[in-house]
């Protein structure tokens, strides 16, 4: 098991590689100049020299590829070409305060996903069943950021429960959650659980009604097993599938939502990407597109294992 | 209806106790929106402890919906009427609650293809051990140490080893000897075999069915053995039941039935099959096909392919009757009417 965990892990180093060259060759691949951004339009040749100097834009690619790396390796992800702060030092609040917009839409999504999608997989055919199917598509098929706007208008404008925007008291970095960080966070944590709620409940849904069909759930019944025990097997069974379909809804919540947070105004790594997209603010860019897709290479990581955990016969493969 | 009763002779000592599996006029339909099919229609048959009956039949004949009533053990489609009682508890009267009760204790059973029927994704072990707690409610150390038990019993090699392996990490046979060995978990007093060898390959099988046979005699259970194949039966079986479209169309002890078979259908049978000292002659299938549940005629179910019909076996449906000693046959032929005998063939008819 150590060795295939290992093996996994070793995988994982090409993926990350590649990663890392996207991201380097987004400054490059970006139309316009990066250095046209921070410099006046009639900027002497000379200063262009100096400014690409500075950034060592004046050395081939390989070897600024190779510059790159090194710096990102230890931790350097360079200089917000707009608030001249270091990358990492705008990106690790915002990943901060995604991840917490992000655990709470998972639970959320989690829960309801699951448990609506076994009640449906244990009523195919019935109304319930349907109800719970059409429930999942209008939850995949709604853009969010409607949802979102909706919402503010229900309960912010109309009705005045909750806030409209911002992150209240958990702005500050506060925990546990006080009572105004939790009004702050319903709205946005609901608009972003809706769509992974619906993807996993149908995937449940469709695994669990599966998974029921499978003859040796006779055999659990024939051995004099209650339902409660039968349960058992079948979530058992059910879940290597369902864990990488909620792996990649994770990784997805984690990156944020450039939509979602920005009707929320939530200052979480969609927030910063958007800023940093109107603003051509490239260094930002880079870096927290490089933040996000290594968690999205460490969730399906985690995933895998877990499946493997879970599942004996994935060993072979 | 004393002759539908199955009891023959053979066990002499054993007929004065009351029979162990009691089956009386039971019926299966399954009904949903559309469609409505009579899957068996009333069988009856008495086990007693030790005795080993065996359904023959083709694919569709009822046998293994007739063997699964015996645990209510059929989609909730499934309307069940007539009675079956084991060990004088009535099952079809049954709450679900108790019914779980003696599933797996009182009557078990082992499933044709041991690679679906165990759970992928628990270990031999775990699923024996947690059908031993369920029933015994003992420690799981105690579990564990009959689990090794039941495998030595039903002797896979090095079963300690074993014993912690995953359902797909084993050979077919050794999988479905752990199928075995989780069915024998509780000590049942009635074992139904659902054509436990058909999914083996053709060496390991008769290992199978010799093991099968050797614990049935040392634990005395009584037995019901589901399988199409003529083989089989006759290597396990006391009785022999034979069933076309949902009924039993011959009973007996498994010599003289699949010597001297009675009814035109279970003669066909034998004449379709291959076996000892027959090399040179032409096998003879049966023509047609088996019907379709859906649509049966008032007649006899089988006349349609019968070479023997003559124009009454499509009024009614015959009764199962004495054909000889110990053995019925449900064929007008054997009937006490003549009339049979009086009708021509179709041929004279037309």
């Amino acid at each position: 098991m150590l060795f295939y965990i290992l093996r996994r892990f070793l995988y994982t180093l090409p993926i990350a590689i590649g990663v890392s060259l996207v991201c380097f060759a987004l400054v490059h691949l970006a139309p316009g100049d990066p250095i046209s951004a921070i410099l006046p339009e009639n900027a002497s040749p000379q200063l262009i020299e100096e400014v690409k100097t500075a950034y060592g834009f004046d050395k081939p690619l390989p070897i600024q590829y190779l510059y790159w790396l090194g710096n990102v390796v230890s931790g350097d992800l360079g200089t917000s070409i707009m608030t001249r702060r270091a990358v990492l030092s705008e990106v690790i609040p915002a990943v901060g305060n995604t991840l917490i917009l992000a655990a709470c839409a998972v639970l959320i999504g989690f829960v309801v996903g699951i448990g609506l999608g076994t009640i449906a997989g244990y009523n195919s055919g019935s109304i319930l069943d349907k109800a719970v199917t059409a429930f999942a598509i209008t939850g995949v098929s709604v853009p969010h950021y409607w949802l979102g706007m909706v919402l503010i208008v229900l309960f912010s404008v109309n009705l005045g429960w909750l806030p409209a925007t911002g992150m209240g008291s958990l702005g500050s970095g506060e925990l546990p959650f006080t009572l105004d960080g939790l009004k702050h966070i319903i709205l946005p944590a609901m608009t972003l659980a809706v769509i992974p709620a619906g993807i996993i409940a149908r995937s449940v849904r469709a695994t669990v009604s599966e998974v029921r069909k499978q003859d040796f759930v006779q055999t659990l019944y024939a051995k004099g097993l209650t339902s409660r025990y039968v349960f058992v097997h079948v979530a058992k069974n059910a879940a290597p599938t369902v864990l990488a379909i909620m792996g990649l809804q994770l990784a997805q919540l984690l990156g944020g939502s450039i939509l979602v947070e920005t009707v929320f105004a939530w200052p979480g790594t969609g927030f910063l990407l958007n800023a940093a997209i109107f603003t051509r603010d490239l260094p930002i860019l880079q870096g927290t597109i490089l933040v996000l897709s290594i968690f999205f290479v460490v969730t399906n990581l985690a995933v895998d294992v877990l499946q493997m955990m879970l599942d004996p016969r994935v060993k072979r493969v | 209806m004393t002759n539908d009763q199955l009891h023959g002779a053979s066990s002499g000592d054993a007929a004065t106790s009351a029979p162990l599996v009691d089956v009386r006029d039971l019926s299966v339909r399954f009904v949903s929106r559309d469609m409505d099919v009579s899957v068996v229609n009333g069988v009856s048959f008495e086990l007693r402890e030790g005795e080993v009956l065996c359904l023959l039949g083709e694919s569709g004949s009822g046998k293994s919906v007739t063997m699964r009533s015996l645990m209510r053990l059929l989609p909730h489609t499934a309307q069940l009427g007539g009675s079956v009682s084991i060990g004088g508890l009535d099952i079809l009267g049954m709450p679900a609650r108790q019914l779980s009760t003696i599933r797996g204790s009182l009557v078990s059973m082992i499933f044709q293809e041991p690679m679906t029927a165990l759970d992928p994704v628990f270990t031999i072990g775990q699923q024996i051990v947690e059908t031993v707690r369920c029933h015994e409610g003992c420690s799981r150390s105690d579990a564990r140490r009959r689990a090794l038990e039941l495998l030595e019993l039903v002797q896979i090699p090095s079963a300690a080893r074993r014993l912690d392996a995953y359902p797909h990490e084993l050979s077919g046979g050794l999988r479905q000897r752990a199928m075995i060995a989780l069915a024998l978990s509780c000590r049942p007093r009635v074992l139904l075999a659902d054509e436990p060898t058909t999914a083996l390959d053709a060496t390991v099988q008769i290992q199978v069915l010799l093991l099968l046979r050797e614990l049935q005699r040392e634990l005395g259970m009584a037995t019901i053995f589901v399988t199409h194949d003529l083989g089989v039966a006759c290597e396990v079986a006391d009785h022999v039941a034979v069933m076309y479209a949902g009924r039993f169309i011959e009973t007996g002890a498994v010599g003289d039935v699949l010597n001297r078979p009675h009814h035109p259908y279970t003669v066909g049978l034998m004449r379709s099959t291959v076996h000892g000292g027959q090399r040179g002659t032409t096998l003879e299938p049966i023509p047609g096909a088996p019907p379709d549940l859906r649509s049966l005629s008032t007649g006899c179910a089988f006349a349609p392919r019968c070479g023997e019909a003559r124009p009454p076996c499509l009024t009614a449906m015959p009764e199962l009757v004495e054909a000889a000693p110990g053995q019925t046959a449900r064929c007008i032929k054997y009937g006490a009417a003549t009339t049979y005998a009086a009708a021509g063939t179709f041929q004279a008819a037309v």
